[in-house]
């Protein structure tokens, strides 16, 4: 290996496809989830260090940068759920073909839309 | 009769010789194991994400106390149990493919291996005895 070589995909000359997006965006969204847990880490231990300490987590998070965050942390997730089961799907032998990789890659993308939507308006509705 | 006899003995002898020499070629960073416990982990991730984002959006635990009330119904601190434990093992997981992809510096990648694994058993770690705590 120490002869510099190539590495595949060949990124300059590389024609970007739906299905290959979806797929980095599959790798991404899962390093941003492992991160991003570390919010979930923070309140249960600050739920463990009592009410002070709760509260100033809730400070943290109760502004527009902390719900931005929060927001993204949702979509991501569902992102990752939705194209996950379309993996799994793959591993069990479903839905080579391209046609039904695009049919599901275009699934993924409306199911992972509207499921963070419907949520973020079901706690909106619940907060007003 | 007997020479055909002889003759599948014979290719079963060559088949495992053939075998034995792949099973010496083969990689010993155990592949199968992690891929299959990669999928197991994303199957259970499933009702355990699902179950969570729900509860927290439906139920709407903002308050302290309400917070505290959630962790201490047995079932709402399993799942949570059950949701940090699977969450660290897939989160490290996913990490190991992605830094094997990566990261071709054999030094840089053992060490990355090796914090992503420490990292994901301390918070793991961390966050099951956290809810223990609320729900004990």
């Amino acid at each position: 290996m120490s002869r510099q070589r190539p590495l595949s995909p060949h990124l300059q000359i590389y024609k970007p496809q739906i299905t290959s997006m979806l797929s980095i965006l599959h790798r991404a969204t899962g390093i941003a989830l492992s991160i991003g847990s570390v919010i979930l880490v923070l309140w249960i231990v600050a739920l463990t260090l009592g009410e002070n300490t709760y509260l100033m987590y809730s400070n943290l998070i109760n502004n527009w940068f902390g719900k931005l965050i929060i927001f993204g942390f949702t979509f991501a997730l569902f992102y990752h759920l939705s194209n996950g089961i379309r993996h799994l799907f793959w591993d069990a032998g479903y839905g080579y073909d391209l046609k039904h990789a695009y049919i599901s890659g275009v699934a993924v993308i409306i199911s992972s839309l509207s499921l963070t939507s419907i949520t973020w308006l079901i706690v909106y509705l619940r907060v007003v | 009769m007997v020479n055909s006899l002889f003759e599948s003995c014979l290719k079963y002898c060559r088949e495992f010789k053939f075998l034995k020499k792949v099973k010496k070629m083969q990689s010993k960073s155990h592949g199968v194991a992690h891929w299959k416990l990669q999928r197991i982990s994303a199957i259970a991730m499933i009702p355990l994400v699902i179950w969570f984002v729900s509860s927290l959006t439906f139920s709407l635990i903002n308050s302290y106390d309400q917070s505290v009330a959630w962790l201490q119904n047995p079932l709402n601190a399993t799942g949570l149990v059950l949701l940090f434990g699977t969450l660290y093992f897939h989160a490290a997981s996913g990490l190991q493919v992605v830094i094997e992809d990566y990261v071709h510096n054999e030094g840089l990648k053992i060490m990355s291996l090796i914090l992503i694994k420490l990292l994901s058993i301390l918070l793991g770690v961390l966050s099951i005895l956290c809810v223990l705590k609320i729900y004990l």
